[in-house]
């Protein structure tokens, strides 16, 4: 499980680089909460970087993400910018969306980003809408669709699922299970001890679990599923074991876990695990120190060019509704 | 000209615009092979083949979310709902998906696809599978709305909603399936945000959508014909973008306006324009204005009962004749 003599070195720091972003990012958007600079809510991804990473590393520029409002590792890992990323956050003209998106939202389809979706299980046919279209255009486009566990029990999983398979579509499901659906234990709701794993049977499809904290699991697992998709093998369904550090959301302290859990779980932390494996496979404490000096330097930076930027302007409240740019309903 | 059906208007609009464009495809339940449960798909499968027009599972979610998949990826997808009602089970995909995602995104996609469906009353098959729900889209910022009364408008009003670059919910009336009326010859092409005037009078002014136009057409008929009332009709047909101007010319002229709507009282469209009215031309009505609709009820299933609750021609009459005195 630990060689990885199949995955180059480029890879490798590409998923080290990604890691780390995430890790930063998303330390920083709780930090500009602490000081009342990122409004609303805002769903952190930390604990679950090597999901986004390893996907993300493995796809190709113009396949397609699809992922839910806790969603800023997929929109970082795709490559948007940092500084849309956190201007969007905190409301700025610099946001990816200008402000009117806001954390749950988060989009950029120039990256391939289709967007994050704030109802649960919405996207799920959305992306395999995607991918029927690559399909149609003959494209080999995929589209790798992220959700939570607490998706696994939500109508339109189903339907997608369904659909899918039938119409044989270049989608992956990828379930970040991260044991709690909001504030509740999945285990308490369903009906099945893994949520997805458990039902891909259902819908004939393999049952695929893996490390979600292993960002080197997940890469090849995720190049080879994709690559399976992209040669019109049909769609995937994985459900990746992973945890997350902090609450559901921004309100949540997470005061339901059982003590020790969280630790149990910082000892497997992505991004200490993953820089550990590298410092194994020969690479210097040097090498690394740089990626993440130079990784700090730029999330520093977005985060003082997004505070400088100004706050979404009020014009685009009347934009945009439509294709011509407007909102106009009547002449 | 060629006579047709209304229902042979809604593949006759689709065919024109799935040969003239590659990138329009067709799903939904019992499309494909059964030509639709209405009869209003048939022969696509067969002229434009099984890659175009795809028979679905019974998953509205999956059918209405996979056509925004694929049509912010490039693709015009023509979605068909089987029945209005069943919007409740797709809702949170047209109004919280479809209805938001170019507003969300700062304009980073654009959604051009038709959601189909067939609306309203007629058929006696109760509270579940005869509502207008017209007004249920109406009310979501993002969505266009076009509910066609005939055959021509069938099949220009469809041509116009697939080349449309945004989200346009058409509504197919189950009643008037079976009328016929003549369609232009050729390509056919109307445009979306256009009222149109049906017969011009001068003493009340019948605003009227669907299957409620040709009973205030007949209203306006027998209103000249039995009580020397002179009626203009004007036929809304598009409700998102929606043509006031027409309306508020014809309102002027007359100084009353009525509304004909199928859809229960509460919120229903004719509600909006009579807040326009009062808002823009209050010193140029010569009495109130007045909402003939279904009252507030689920629609029952019984004929007689259906028949009670849906605007007739008689009720049309019978309240224009006791208030335009």
């Amino acid at each position: 499980m630990t060689s990885s003599s199949d995955i180059d070195g480029s890879t490798r720091f590409a998923l080290y680089r990604s890691l780390l972003e995430i890790r930063v990012v998303e330390k920083r958007a709780y930090d500009l909460f602490l000081h009342n600079l990122v409004k609303g809510t805002s769903h952190l991804a930390l604990g679950q970087e090597a999901v986004a990473a390893g996907f993300a590393v493995a796809m190709r520029p113009d396949d397609y993400t699809f992922c839910t409002y806790r969603g800023h590792h997929h929109t970082l890992a795709r490559g948007a910018p940092m500084v849309g990323v956190l201007g969007e956050l905190m409301g700025r003209k610099c946001g990816l969306m200008a402000g009117k998106g806001g954390s749950m939202h988060l989009t950029s389809v120039r990256h391939g980003v289709m967007g994050s979706y704030a109802i649960v299980g919405a996207h799920l046919p959305v992306a395999a809408g995607a991918a029927w279209s690559a399909q149609y255009r003959g494209t080999d486009q995929v589209a790798v669709c992220f959700f939570g566990d607490g998706t696994t029990n939500i109508g339109a999983f189903h339907e997608a699922l369904n659909l899918a398979v039938v119409w044989k579509l270049p989608v992956i499901f990828v379930c970040e299970n991260n044991l709690y659906m909001e504030y509740t234990p999945i285990a308490s709701v369903t009906a099945v001890e893994h949520p997805a794993a458990d039902r891909a049977a259902a819908y004939g499809l393999p049952r695929v679990i893996v490390d979600g904290n292993d960002a080197d699991a997940v890469f090849r697992l995720a190049r080879d599923t994709i690559a399976a998709a992209r040669a019109g093998g049909g769609p995937a369904l994985i459900e990746a074991k992973t945890y997350r550090h902090s609450g559901h959301s921004r309100a949540d302290p997470a005061k339901y876990r059982p003590p020790g859990e969280l630790e149990d779980w910082l000892r497997r932390d992505p991004v200490t695990l993953y820089r550990t494996r590298l410092l194994e496979a020969g690479i210097s404490e040097a090498a690394l120190r740089d990626v993440e000096l130079a990784t700090q330097g730029a999330v520093d930076a977005a985060t003082e060019a997004a505070k400088a930027s100004p706050p979404a302007p009020v014009e685009v409240v009347e934009q945009d509704v439509w294709s011509d740019g407007g909102s106009a309903w009547r002449n | 000209m060629a006579e047709l059906t209304y229902r042979e208007a809604v593949a006759a609009g689709i065919a024109q615009e799935m040969a003239r464009d590659d990138r329009v495809v067709m799903l939904g339940e019992d499309i494909a092979d059964a030509g639709g449960v209405f009869k209003t798909t048939v022969g696509l499968l067969e002229r434009f083949g099984p890659r175009r027009v795809r028979d679905t599972p019974i998953s509205e979610q999956a059918i209405v979310g996979a056509a925004m998949g694929a049509a912010m990826t490039g693709l015009i997808p023509i979605a068909e709902i089987m029945f209005s009602d069943f919007f409740a089970v797709c809702w949170d995909m047209i109004a919280n998906e479809i209805a938001k995602a170019r507003y969300m995104t700062a304009g980073q996609m654009a959604l051009p696809l038709v959601i189909r469906t067939a609306n309203g009353a007629g058929s006696r098959f109760g509270a579940q599978h005869s509502q207008s729900v017209e007004n249920w889209a109406m009310a979501i910022p993002g969505l266009k709305v076009v509910a066609p009364a005939t055959p021509a408008d069938v099949k220009g009003l469809m041509a116009a909603a697939v080349r449309d670059p945004d989200p346009v919910i058409f509504f197919e009336h189950k009643g008037l399936f079976a009328t016929k009326g003549e369609v232009p010859d050729g390509e056919h092409v109307d445009r979306l945000g256009t009222a149109r005037v049906l017969r011009q009078g001068s003493d009340v002014t019948l605003v009227a959508l669907a299957a409620m136009v040709p009973r205030a057409l007949d209203a306006a008929e027998r209103l000249d014909r039995e009580h020397r009332i002179s009626a203009t009709v004007v036929d809304v047909r598009s409700l998102v973008p929606l043509d006031t101007q027409t309306i508020l010319a014809e309102v002027t002229r007359t100084g009353r306006m009525y509304t004909v709507e199928e859809n229960p009282r509460l919120c229903g469209w004719g509600a909006e324009l009579v807040s326009i009215v009062a808002e823009e031309r209050f010193y140029d009505l010569d009495g109130p204005i007045i909402r003939i609709t279904t009252p507030h009820v689920p629609l029952p299933a019984a004929d007689a009962l259906e028949d009670h609750a849906v605007p007739t021609v008689a009720r049309i009459v019978d309240t224009v004749v006791r208030t335009a005195g």
